[in-house]
This record gives structure tokens, sequence and C-alpha cells, in this order.
């Protein structure tokens, strides 16, 4: 069987070494993120690994105050629309959660990432969030 | 412990280290029906806070619902904030409860029961994550699968008489009042304004009290849906009683905003 062209791994040591790694579909020209086997929009195998921008724009957000245990609360958790089109969920970062409203959407994003290492998961994987900080 | 093992019910690899929850989504949801439709978020509080009011004054003709005690809008504006901009009140809580329906051949069955209600239509749908559907006001799946179930009654939204549907939160009940077709989209805040979802409104949705007050048994909820809506077609709903219903819809959903299914119910007329 032919490989993946970008497991969820290689997205996580991507994003370590500073690059925000998508995909490509080689059929219908569909761009995503995070990694999937098959096109997220026709299902197709022919997919190309590329590097996508790390900026984006806030589309939605909600600061969560009653948090799942290990996150300690507040924090702004927020959906990007990528520049290269792909959306994704991440952290909100570099502002005071109690201070975040409704004009937080539309707000110019740079995208990085936060690593959780193996101690400090509950399932022993080692996790990652991307986040998200205001540019404008 | 709720919350948390809900918060598994997110994409694991890419969502989970967020530390989103299902509150989370439907407050993103909240936001995002805010900007879409350019409703002020205060304007949008006040229409999810109805929601809840309606859903509560519902759940206390119900003899059967885990809450049976109706709330006032200040209820809601004074709960504790759980994810922006939701109150606790415009969450539905975690129940113990279970249900129970029995389906047969109705060509074999029929003379056997006094006041028989029918499966006239069913639909069912899958999506992804939420960040790979984008508008969260909208959901393909939901919108397909009803379409669907609409399509194998050969009936429309506007001959829907009851409707029992997905409350997980009041902005929840919201969207999908649009996504199931009763209203336009965008209209759904202002029909819940105007009472069309209340027991003698133009559409009546959640008589039971929905998830909101009758409960939400996770796995026994959408079960308990089609046990409201047989009650409902036979007459037997007491003071909840939506007058003359002949043909009731259920909406139930999975995971966050990823799974859903639909049944349309009928009575003889």
């Amino acid at each position: 069987m032919k490989e993946y062209p970008l497991t969820y791994t290689a997205f996580k040591e991507g994003l370590a070494q500073g690059r925000l790694l998508g995909l490509k579909c080689l059929d219908c020209g569909n761009i995503f993120t995070p990694p999937n086997a098959t096109c997220t929009s026709c299902g197709s195998f022919k997919l190309e690994k590329i590097d996508l921008a790390p900026q984006g724009n806030i589309k939605t957000f909600t600061v969560i105050r009653v948090a799942p245990a290990g996150f300690p609360s507040p924090y702004i958790v927020g959906m990007v629309e990528l520049a290269d089109g792909p959306w994704v969920v991440g952290n909100v970062l570099g502002l005071d959660p109690n201070q975040a409203g409704p004009d937080l959407i539309g707000k110019k994003v740079s995208v990085g990432h936060k690593i959780f290492p193996r101690s400090e998961t509950e399932g022993g994987q080692e996790g990652v969030t991307l986040t998200f900080t205001l540019t404008n | 412990m709720a919350t948390k093992t809900f918060a598994i019910g997110t994409h694991s690899e890419h969502e989970h280290f967020s530390g989103l929850t299902f509150p989370g989504v439907f407050a993103m949801v909240a936001h995002f029906y805010s900007k879409k439709y350019g409703i002020p978020l205060p304007e949008l509080k006040k229409s999810m806070a109805r929601v809840a009011v309606k859903n509560h004054a519902n759940g206390a003709k119900n003899p059967l619902a885990h809450f049976r005690k109706e709330i006032t809008m200040d209820t809601v504006f004074n709960s504790a904030m759980i994810a922006d901009p939701l109150q606790l009140f415009d969450c539905c809580p975690f129940s113990d409860g279970g249900s129970a329906i029995v389906i047969a051949d109705a060509a074999k069955f029929k003379k056997h029961v006094a006041k028989p209600v029918y499966v006239v239509g069913t639909g069912q749908g899958s999506a992804g994550a939420i960040f790979r559907q984008r508008d969260l006001t909208r959901m393909a799946a939901r919108e397909a699968s009803v379409k669907h179930a609409y399509k194998q009654a050969g009936i429309g939204p506007s001959d829907v008489d009851v409707c029992e549907l997905h409350d997980c939160f009041t902005i929840a009940e919201i969207v999908a009042s649009e996504m199931l077709g009763f209203f336009e989209f965008g209209q759904g805040a202002a029909a819940a304004d105007r009472g069309d979802t209340s027991l003698k409104g133009k559409i009546p949705i959640n008589p039971s009290g929905g998830l909101k007050a009758k409960g939400h048994p996770i796995g026994a909820t959408g079960v308990a849906q089609a046990y409201e809506i047989v009650k409902q077609l036979r007459g037997e709903c007491g003071e909840r009683q939506v007058e003359g219903a002949k043909i009731g819809l259920i909406d139930t959903l999975g995971g966050d905003f990823s799974t859903v299914a639909h049944v349309i119910f009928r009575r003889d007329s």
C-alpha cells in the first residue's frame, strides 16, 4: 500500500519545526489540514503534502469556563480560517479571556502550536493544539 | 466528570488538546450565528433565553420531566457562565432515564392497537468534524437527512404539527428549527421571540420540555422523543397536548454536530 503523504505524526513533527503542513487534492484542488487519509471534499487518495501560510482570521470563538480535567480555565477556543482555505481549531492566546468579546471575530492571527508531553496526557500519547495570536 | 467524559466526543487529535467542550462547540455556534445574521449578541441571548423559558414551561407540564419547574429569563441571565455566551440555563442537563418503544408490522398488528401511530419517513446522516463543516449555523448532514424523511413521508415542513428536536443547548434549538425547514435561515431566533415554537404556536417544538427540561439521558433521548410524539399523536399529553396533532417529527443529534437521525410519525386522520 502506498504511504500516506502526510500522517498526523508528521503533521505534529512539522509544527515542532515551525512548519504548518497540509494536503492538496490533485483531483479537485481542495486544500486541507489537519491531515486525512482521503480528500475531505471528494474522497480522492491522490494527495500531496504542502506548506501552508501560518496566518488566518477568527471565524468564531468561545471562552471555556467549565473545563475538562487538566485544562486550567478560563481559556479561549477559536475556529480560524487559514489564508490557504482550511478551517482549524485551536487556542487564542495573548489576551485576557475575560476581555474576549464578539469583536474578536474577523481579527487576523498568526498560527503557532503547543505540545502536550506524553507525561501530561491521559492516553499517554503526545498531544498538540494549534495556537492563534492576534496580529492586528 | 461528565464534561471530561463528553469532551472525548470532539475530534481526538485536532480538537481535544484545545480543551474544547460540547458547550464550547455550541457557544461557537452562537457567536457564529450572531455575526452571520447581524443579530447583536445581547439580542440573540434573549432569544436563546426564551427557548429555555419555553422548554421549562413545557417540562413543568410533563410528569416524566427531569426539571418540572418554570423559569424566567432572569434565571438564565443570573446563572453561571459555562462557555461564553452560554450560561448554565442555556445548557441541558445530563439525566438518568430510560425509554422504550414497540415497533410492529402495521399490516399484522393494526387491529390490536387502539390508536396506531405509523412511521412514515426516516433519514440519517453523518458529517465530519466541525472545522471541516465550517459554517456552524448549517449542517449539510441534517438538512439532507430531514429532506429524505420529508420526501419519504410525502410531506413538507409546513405539514408537521409537532416536533421534538435536539435542544442540547438553547442555540441548538434555534439553528435546528431552521435546518428542519420551519423557518428561514437566520429567522429562528425571531421565531422563538414571537412564540412560534410554543405549545400554541405555529409549530410547537419540544412539548415534552426537550433535552433542556425533560432531560437528556444520553442514548435514551432519541427514543424518548419518539415516545413523546406517539403520545402527542394519540392525544394523551394532558396540559402539554398540541391540539389536533396528526404528524410529528423527531430530530436527534450525536457527536459534536456530526451524526443525526430523523423520524416522521403519522396517525390515522
